[in-house]
């Protein structure tokens, strides 16, 4: 009887330290998200911080328009780069991925997505800064997008893989081409996963500091010109918040708060449209 | 007689050359080849520190650019201590909540819970890195490391004075950032553990706890231990948060309250603002050294992830 219920009683205390764990879990979440709004929203609630540039320390009235426009760019050109590549790979890892070639495609995928982004800023450094004598958004773009590509072809080769095979099947019944059905019968049922995915390589990107350091190195004006240095986000919260000068510190606490509303929005919104598709695929 | 039939049915007549195919597959090599093109940049960017200072690189202990000493040492002591340190913060909470989250009942509760661990992991690094230094950093300076340094002090790894940068809260930044990659994977392979073995221990009248820890945990242990790999993979490489936290000193301290630095960190502390061709080509194959770690260490966790999924699937 006393074994048994010494037994009740670790089973007791193991389920309450699996809800210790979850609690504990949770808690650096909540705690990033509460100061990230607390000390940022001083800073985002003027008008000037997402009009104006950055302005020299005691002189009010600082933004970083720059950044955000820097950032559009850099993170729109490794779009550009990384999606159709990712897209097109993800879809012959479905169609043709069954064999050797497939599965060195999907461990290189799957090893990209570990190395130090870090690393990659010093491989585009090598391959694009340092010949051409000069930091450039362009480089950056790059980096971004080899960071970007492994993360969209993942995503789009388990959304196309959620496309029931009858609709495969059926096309190559009608006696279409395989390009066809691939292209304008699959993949457009696969089109909200794959834009998800999309979404969350971008997201990620867009967050990415490390390969943006001696790549696109930062600018304090507003430039538009992807072959000169340009700004970001991430870099005016790496640069700003370990200067002395408290405005500036609170410049990157409102950068870091539009980085963290900009990132968990998209993963919110494409967690919940994943699940959507899901459970589409599941009645078909 | 059905094979009989089969082999007097006409051959099909060859197949047209399947040009979707061909470019397709030439498309999705891009990411193999960029791999392979990481490493031989990174590695031929390094030769010239390769050459120069030969084995000793990796084993020298002086850090001065000025005198172009250059010494890989304190970097990798400082990585590898921050890395196991935040490993072994976030296993036990990993594997906790992987176990939590494997549960069947209670899905919605689960689901919300699940859905926060991973969104740990969409926070960028330099939210991480300005929260541990503004908010973490000063906290812990006073309400743990200072009573520790001045109670413990005599011991050696809490030796002070404490610092408000210092290894152990690049340990505890990192264990928040691993955990979720921890979690997610362990709860599938915990998952996948097939429904018999439960049912088999429960029916013999096991609780649910003697279940989990002796017939569900030995079943996922190798799983787990992937996950746990791949977690020590990215703790090795990650750069911002931790180079806002660590104090960036290359010291080999023995104390956890001191500052330290990392390979990562150096890199992107140092880079932009090193001259000569030593010192880039230095960081660089302190670039090289964290790409090769961290290659080792993906390939081997991924390896033993498949294997162990492909087992539960047979």
């Amino acid at each position: 009887m006393t074994l048994n219920r010494r037994r009740q009683l670790a089973n007791l205390l193991a389920r309450g330290a699996m809800w210790l764990t979850a609690g504990i879990a949770l808690l650096p979440l909540s705690l990033v998200l509460i100061y990230t709004v607390a000390k940022g929203l001083p800073a985002v609630t003027h008008i000037e911080f997402f009009t104006n540039v950055e302005r020299p320390v005691g002189i009010p009235g600082s933004g970083i328009a720059h950044a955000f426009v820097g950032t559009v760019i850099m993170v729109g050109l490794a779009s550009l780069m990384a999606i159709p590549v990712g897209v097109v790979s993800g879809i012959q890892l479905v169609e043709y991925g069954e064999g050797r070639v497939g599965d060195a495609v999907r461990l290189a995928c799957d090893v990209m997505v570990g190395i130090p982004s870090i690393a990659i800023g010093l491989f585009v450094y090598a391959l694009l800064v340092a010949p051409f004598h000069t930091f450039s958004g362009l480089s950056a773009s790059v980096a971004l997008a080899v960071l970007m590509l492994p993360v969209v072809v993942r995503t789009t080769e388990a959304a196309v893989a959620l496309v029931p095979d009858a609709l495969r099947e059926a096309g190559l019944a009608l006696g279409l081409a395989r390009w066809r059905v691939a292209l304008q019968l699959i993949l457009p049922a696969a089109v909200p996963g794959v834009v998800t995915g999309a979404l969350l390589a971008v997201a990620r990107a867009a967050g990415e500091t490390a390969p943006l350091l001696f790549t696109a190195f930062g600018n304090r004006f507003l430039s538009t010109n992807p072959a000169k240095p340009l700004a970001a986000l991430p870099l005016i919260v790496y640069h700003d918040a370990l200067t002395p000068y408290p405005e500036l510190v609170q410049t990157a606490w409102g950068a870091a708060l539009i980085l963290i509303v900009l990132t968990l929005v998209v993963n919110v919104a494409s967690r919940v449209a994943l699940r959507r598709q899901i459970r589409l695929a599941a009645k078909i | 007689m059905a094979v009989a039939e089969q082999a007097a049915l006409p051959r099909p007549a060859a197949r047209p050359p399947d040009s979707f195919r061909n470019w397709t597959t030439v498309v999705s090599l891009v990411a193999p080849l960029l791999l392979v093109a990481i490493v031989l940049v990174v590695g031929s960017n390094a030769l010239p520190a390769i050459r120069h200072f030969g084995a000793g690189f990796l084993t020298g202990r002086a850090w001065n650019p000025v005198k172009e000493q250059f010494g890989a040492l304190p970097f990798i002591y400082g990585t590898v201590v921050t890395s196991f340190l935040a490993l072994a913060m976030a296993l036990p909470v990993g594997a906790g909540v992987a176990i939590f989250l494997a549960e069947p009942s209670a899905a919605r509760v689960r689901g919300v819970i699940g859905v926060g661990v991973e969104l740990l992991a969409a926070i960028p690094s330099v939210v991480y890195g300005i929260w541990g230094l503004y908010v973490l950093a000063p906290f812990l300076l006073i309400h743990f490391t200072r009573p520790l340094s001045e109670h413990l002090g005599s011991i050696a790894v809490f030796a002070g004075p404490a610092r408000q940068t210092n290894f152990l809260i690049a340990a505890i930044v990192l264990a928040v950032m691993v955990l979720p990659t921890l979690s997610s994977i362990s709860r599938d392979v915990i998952k996948a553990v097939p429904g018999g073995m439960r049912e088999a221990s429960v029916a013999l009248g096991a609780t649910w706890w003697e279940t989990t820890w002796r017939v569900v945990l030995p079943a996922a242990r190798a799983g787990i231990f992937g996950a746990t790999i791949l977690a020590l993979g990215r703790a090795l490489g990650e750069t911002i948060a931790v180079t806002m936290v660590i104090g960036n000193r290359p010291d080999i301290p023995t104390s956890l309250l001191a500052p330290a630095y990392t390979l990562a960190s150096v890199i992107a502390n140092e880079f932009t603002e090193a001259t000569g061709s030593l010192y880039p080509a230095a960081l660089i194959e302190l670039g090289l050294v964290l790409v090769l770690v961290t290659l080792t260490v993906n390939i081997l966790a991924l390896l033993l992830v498949r294997s162990v999924s492909r087992e539960a699937r047979a």
